[in-house]
C-alpha cells in the first residue's frame, strides 16, 4: 500500500484537487454512457412492444382504423 | 472466410451473436478497470518528481488512446459501409462516435488537471494536448454532420467521408502540432521527458488500457444492438422477436 | 500504310460533328464559365478581400495600436485572417450550382468527376486565394509588420492558400445538400486548415527571423501535393452524395 493511513490516501500527496476530479470525471464517462446505453435500450424495447400491441389490434379489429 | 463475413454483416446474425459476446467484455471491463484503477491509485508508488498527481496517468493515457483507436475504428468501419455497403458498419460508426467524444474530452480534462501542478495553469499549449483538442473538434464536426441530413443514408455516407479524410489528417496534424510546439518550446517541464517507468508502474497502467478497450468493445456491441432495434424495427424478426418477448 | 488520311479515317463521333469532348476542353469549359460567372459578380470576388482587410483593421483596435506589440503578432493575424476570408467564400463554391442544377450536369458529364472539381476548385483559388495573398502585404504594412517577410507572406498565402481551397472544397461539397451549411462547413474544415496555418504562419515568423524559409514553403508544397492527390476523390464521393440524397 503506498500510502500509511486513509486520510494520506484522501489527500493523495496533496494533489487531491487535482487526481480526484480526473478520476471523478472518468467514472462519470464510464457510468453515463452505461446508464445511457440501458435507458435507450429500454425505451427502444417499450416503443417496440407497443407498436407490436398496436398493429395486433388493428389486424384483431380488421384492421378498419389505418 | 468471406462467408462468415458477410453472414456476420447481417443485422439479424450480429444481434444474436452480441448478446452472447457482450456480458463477456462487460465484465472484462469491470474487472479490468476496477483492478487497475485501484492497483494505480493505492498500490502503484508515487512518482520522484511528480509525487502523487502522476496517478492521473492512469485515467489519462487510456483515455487518450481510445480517443484516437476509436476514430480509426470509425473510419474503417466508414469505409467497410462506403466499399461493401454493410450497413452494419455505419451501425457501429455511429454508435461509436458519441463514446470516442467522451474519451477525447476525459482525456483533455485529466490532461489539463494533470498539467496545473506541474505547469501552473489550468489551460497549457502542450503539443499533445493541443493535438487531443482538435482530435475532440473532429469528433464533434462527425457527429454533427452525420445529423444534418435529412435522409439518414446520405448522413452516413458524408459521415463516413469526413471520417475516412479525418484519420489521413491526424497523423498529419499531430506531427505539425508536435513541430510547432518544439518551435516555440517554452522552457517547461514536459510530462514525456522521464525516465521509462518500473514495472510496477506500468502494469497498472496496462491493465487499464486493456479496460478501457475491453468497455469500447463492449459499448460498441451493445449500442450497435440498439442502433439494429431502431433502424431495423419494421423488419419480420425484430417484429418476431419482440412478439415472443412481448 | 500508315498513311494519315486513313488514320483520320477512324474519328471519334463528337469530332466528326465538330464538338470536341476531350477532357482538357472540358476543364478548360469548365473553368471559363465559373470564372465569367465570378466576374459578372465582382462582389463574390471582392467581398473576401473586404473582409479580410476588415477583420485586420479590428485587431489592433481590439489589442492595441503599438507597433512592436503588432509586430509580434502579424504574421499570425494575417495568416488566420486570410484562411477565414478564404472559408467564407468557399460556401459559395458548389451552392449556386447545386440550386440551379448545373452541378448535376457535371456529375452526369461523361468526365471524370474529380477532375471536373479540381477544375471549380483552381477557379476558387484563382478569384479567393491569389487575391488574398497579393493583397496581404498592404495589409501587413498596416500591422507594421517588419520588412524582408513580405515576400515570404504573399507567396506562403498563396501556395498555402491553394491547400485551403482544395480542402474546403470537401467540406463544401459535404454541405452543399445541408440547409444553412455555412457553419457546419467551418467546423468540418477549421481542424484540417491546422496543418496548414501552422507552416504557413510558421514561415512569415522564420522569414523575420531571418531563418531559413526554404523548410516550410516545402512542408506547405508538399501538403498541397498530398491534398491534390487525395482530395479530388473526396470532393466526388461527397457530391454524388450531397446530389444523390
Amino acid at each position: 500500500m503506498a500510502f500509511d493511513s486513509l486520510a494520506a490516501f484522501l489527500s493523495m500527496g496533496g494533489y487531491a484537487p487535482y487526481v480526484w476530479p480526473a478520476y471523478g470525471a472518468t467514472l462519470l464517462l464510464l457510468l453515463g454512457v452505461v446508464c445511457h446505453l440501458s435507458l435507450e435500450r429500454r425505451r427502444l424495447w417499450r416503443e417496440l412492444r407497443r407498436r407490436a400491441r398496436r398493429e395486433r389490434h388493428q389486424s384483431r379489429d380488421g384492421g378498419t382504423t389505418p | 472466410m468471406w462467408a462468415f463475413i458477410h453472414k456476420l454483416g447481417s443485422p439479424k446474425v450480429f444481434y444474436a451473436l452480441s448478446a452472447r459476446l457482450s456480458p463477456w467484455f462487460w465484465t472484462a471491463a469491470a474487472v479490468l478497470i476496477g483492478t487497475g484503477g485501484v492497483w494505480g491509485l493505492a498500490f502503484a508508488p508515487a512518482d520522484y518528481q511528480q509525487g502523487d498527481s502522476f496517478r492521473i496517468i492512469y485515467v489519462h493515457v487510456p483515455a487518450a488512446f481510445l480517443a484516437q483507436s476509436i476514430f480509426v475504428v470509425m473510419a474503417l468501419a466508414g469505409l467497410v459501409f462506403m466499399v461493401w455497403k454493410i450497413k452494419l458498419a455505419d451501425m457501429a460508426a455511429t454508435a461509436m462516435a458519441p463514446l470516442g467524444a467522451g474519451m477525447t474530452f476525459v482525456a483533455l480534462l485529466s490532461g489539463a488537471v494533470w498539467g496545473v501542478p506541474t505547469w501552473g495553469t489550468w489551460w497549457q499549449w502542450d503539443a499533445r494536448l493541443t493535438s487531443m483538442l482538435i482530435l475532440f473538434f473532429l469528433y464533434i464536426g462527425v457527429i454533427a454532420l452525420r445529423g444534418a441530413f435529412g435522409s439518414r443514408d446520405a448522413g452516413s455516407r458524408a459521415a463516413s467521408v469526413l471520417t475516412m479524410v479525418g484519420v489521413i489528417n491526424i497523423p498529419i496534424i499531430k506531427y505539425s502540432v508536435d513541430w510547432w510546439y518544439t518551435l516555440h518550446q517554452p522552457a517547461t517541464f514536459s510530462i514525456t521527458s522521464r525516465p521509462a517507468m518500473p514495472t510496477e508502474m506500468w502494469l497498472p497502467l496496462l491493465i487499464m488500457v486493456l479496460g478501457f478497450y475491453s468497455f469500447f468493445i463492449a459499448v460498441t456491441l451493445t449500442r450497435t444492438r440498439n442502433e439494429i432495434l431502431r433502424r431495423e424495427s419494421s423488419k419480420r424478426w425484430v417484429r418476431d422477436l419482440v412478439g415472443e418477448a412481448g | 500504310m500508315s498513311r494519315p488520311e486513313a488514320r483520320s479515317a477512324i474519328v471519334s463521333p463528337d469530332r466528326a460533328r465538330g464538338v470536341d469532348a476531350s477532357l482538357t476542353s472540358a476543364l478548360y469549359a469548365t473553368m471559363r464559365r465559373d470564372l465569367i460567372l465570378l466576374l459578372r459578380r465582382p462582389g463574390a470576388v471582392l467581398n473576401p478581400l473586404a473582409f479580410f482587410a476588415l477583420v485586420i483593421t479590428l485587431f489592433p483596435i481590439g489589442i492595441s495600436p503599438d507597433p512592436e506589440l503588432l509586430a509580434i503578432i502579424a504574421p499570425g493575424l494575417l495568416w488566420v485572417a486570410a484562411l477565414l476570408a478564404a472559408l467564407l467564400s468557399l460556401d459559395g463554391l458548389f451552392r449556386e450550382d447545386a440550386e440551379d442544377g448545373a452541378l448535376e450536369q457535371l456529375l452526369l458529364a461523361p468526365h471524370p468527376l474529380p477532375a471536373l472539381a479540381l477544375a471549380k476548385v483552381a477557379v476558387h483559388w484563382l478569384t479567393t486565394g491569389l487575391p488574398l495573398a497579393l493583397m496581404a502585404p498592404v495589409l501587413g504594412v498596416m500591422l507594421s509588420l517588419p520588412l524582408g517577410s513580405y515576400g515570404v507572406l504573399a507567396l506562403s498565402l498563396a501556395l498555402g492558400s491553394a491547400t485551403l481551397s482544395v480542402i474546403g472544397a470537401i467540406g463544401a461539397a459535404l454541405t452543399v445538400g445541408v440547409s444553412r451549411g455555412g457553419v457546419l462547413l467551418s467546423l468540418l474544415v477549421l481542424p484540417l486548415y491546422v496543418p496548414v496555418l501552422i507552416f504557413g504562419a510558421g514561415a512569415v515568423q522564420a522569414a523575420i527571423a531571418g531563418s531559413g524559409v526554404a523548410a516550410h514553403l516545402a512542408l506547405l508544397g508538399a501538403l498541397l501535393a498530398a491534398a491534390l492527390v487525395f482530395a479530388p476523390w473526396a470532393i466526388a464521393a461527397s457530391l454524388r452524395i450531397s446530389l444523390n440524397g
